[in-house]
């Protein structure tokens, strides 16, 4: 019985249809906000739902040199990892008792899995662009997964624990200096992680015509826009559990508001970035994670560690 | 009206052709992309890859250079597909008929589902054009022009 219930938390509430959902209409909120900075009306409310079904029904393209069996698995990939991470994240935040201990560390490793997923298409779609992309995305991992990791040690650090039922019963990160400086630097990092503008080498519409994507149609390119709309949802979630914890956690209105607000406003000013700055070069990125950004993570952890 | 028909006229991913064009259609076809005009509000979006296209945009006579490209790029478009034919040149090649670079229009050889005429035609009269098409998809006046083509559009 209790595997069943299980199944039905990952397919349905809080895993894959959930998520899917809430994340296309987070996708719309995104485009919503871009036409709004652009002064344009936008698009209609459903019209991500449209575009997932109109790629539904869409011819799937194989390239003929390309690794078919790997270039169709490796959008799937992505995908099951994004229901999984969004299961055991809504699971914990619903009721923290249910969490398990290095919960914190399995969810880091399921966030990392959609960029993998492009990163094998790409390159199994045996395409010049796509490749560049791929090795784009390899790139831009091995820079923004460092200081990703070191900003969510500030909150492991002052609680002392790696689960995150215990995150979510402790007072909030952001309370102290250095979860203010962790959360930034994880906000900078999601930035990169969801592949949006400045960090959006992997796709460059410009010079690569969507880079790693470039040889997908139909359903595969459908889950993997799927993938990105979840992830687009997730992310903040994530952020918002590691570093409001307790504010959160408490299960009240005012948390919930607390919760809801922090969440919308990573959004907005992650869309707001996004529109208002332009590309950097990959080697540009890789630079600024590796040095000014992991320079303020491990400040914040020094600070986390003689308890500030 | 079928599924297919209402999912693809309501989320149309444009991509933009131009082939031996003079380019003044093409900064129609850019302009018709404008925030002024947002054609986001009917869901369309442009595209870099052909892999992504449900709309071809062409413009521009089709050299016998050019044409064997626009098969080949017609080939890799996944289908269901509607094209529209921006200009005089794809569907008539107006001055260039009869030149000793062009066997023949766009027209003569490719299904295409409409032309906007005029030389070149206002971003207002593309949007137009394509919104129509929309309209007697949807009213099952018409069908996608790619079904008329044997094999199922493709050429080879």
């Amino acid at each position: 019985m209790s595997d069943v219930w299980t199944i039905t938390q990952f397919l349905v509430f809080p895993g894959l249809v959930f998520t899917a959902a809430a994340g296309l209409l987070t996708s719309w909120l995104d485009r919503k906000v871009t036409a709004w900075v652009q002064m344009r009306v936008g698009p209609p409310l459903a019209q991500p739902f449209y575009d997932i079904a109109k790629l539904m029904i869409k011819e799937t393209c194989v390239p003929a040199n390309g690794s078919i069996g790997l270039f169709l698995f490796a959008p799937l990939l992505g995908f099951a990892a994004m229901a999984l991470a969004s299961t055991i994240l809504w699971r914990a935040l619903i009721d923290p008792e249910t969490a398990f201990v290095g919960d914190l560390i399995v969810l880091l490793y399921l966030l990392a899995m959609p960029a993998l997923g492009v990163i094998l298409g790409s390159f199994a779609s045996r395409n010049p662009l796509a490749s560049l992309g791929g090795s784009r995305e390899v790139k831009l991992m091995i820079a923004y997964e460092l200081p990703l990791v070191l900003a969510v040690i500030v909150p492991v650090i002052q609680v002392g624990s790696i689960r995150l039922g215990d995150i979510l019963a402790a007072p909030a990160a952001v309370a102290s200096p250095s979860g203010v400086l962790a959360l930034l630097v994880a906000a900078t990092c999601m930035q990169a992680k969801l592949s949006s503008v400045p960090f959006d080498m992997p796709e460059a519409e410009t010079e690569l015509s969507g880079g790693a994507y470039i040889e997908y149609s139909g359903p595969p390119l459908a889950m993997f826009k799927l993938t990105r709309a979840m992830m687009l949802f997730t992310m903040p979630v994530f952020l918002v559990v590691v570093f409001l914890g307790g504010t959160v956690g408490s299960g009240t209105w005012e948390s919930a508001a607390a919760g809801v607000g922090t969440w919308l406003l990573l959004i907005v000013l992650m869309v707001v970035i996004r529109n208002t700055t332009p590309r950097v070069r990959i080697d540009q990125a890789v630079r600024f994670f590796w040095g000014p950004v992991t320079l303020v993570a491990l400040v914040a952890a020094g600070l986390a560690w003689i308890g500030w | 009206m079928s599924f297919a028909i209402q999912a693809l006229t309501r989320s149309l991913n444009v991509f933009h052709l131009a082939g031996s064009a003079c380019n003044n259609c093409d900064i129609e076809i850019l302009d018709a992309l404008t925030p002024k005009y947002d054609i986001e509000r009917f869901g369309m979006t442009l595209v870099g890859s052909i892999r992504h296209a449900d709309l071809i945009l062409l413009s521009g006579v089709f050299n016998k250079k050019a044409a064997e490209r626009l098969k080949i790029l017609y080939d890799q478009a996944p289908k269901p597909i509607l094209v529209i034919a921006v200009g005089g040149c794809p569907a008539t090649g107006i001055i260039f008929r009869g030149s000793y670079n062009c066997d023949a229009p766009p027209s003569d050889y490719l299904p295409i589902d409409a032309f906007v005429p005029g030389c070149p035609p206002k971003p207002e009269a593309i949007i137009s054009g394509v919104i129509k098409v929309i309209g007697r998809l949807r009213s099952g006046e018409a069908r996608p022009a790619y079904e008329n083509l044997a094999s199922g559009g493709h050429y080879r």
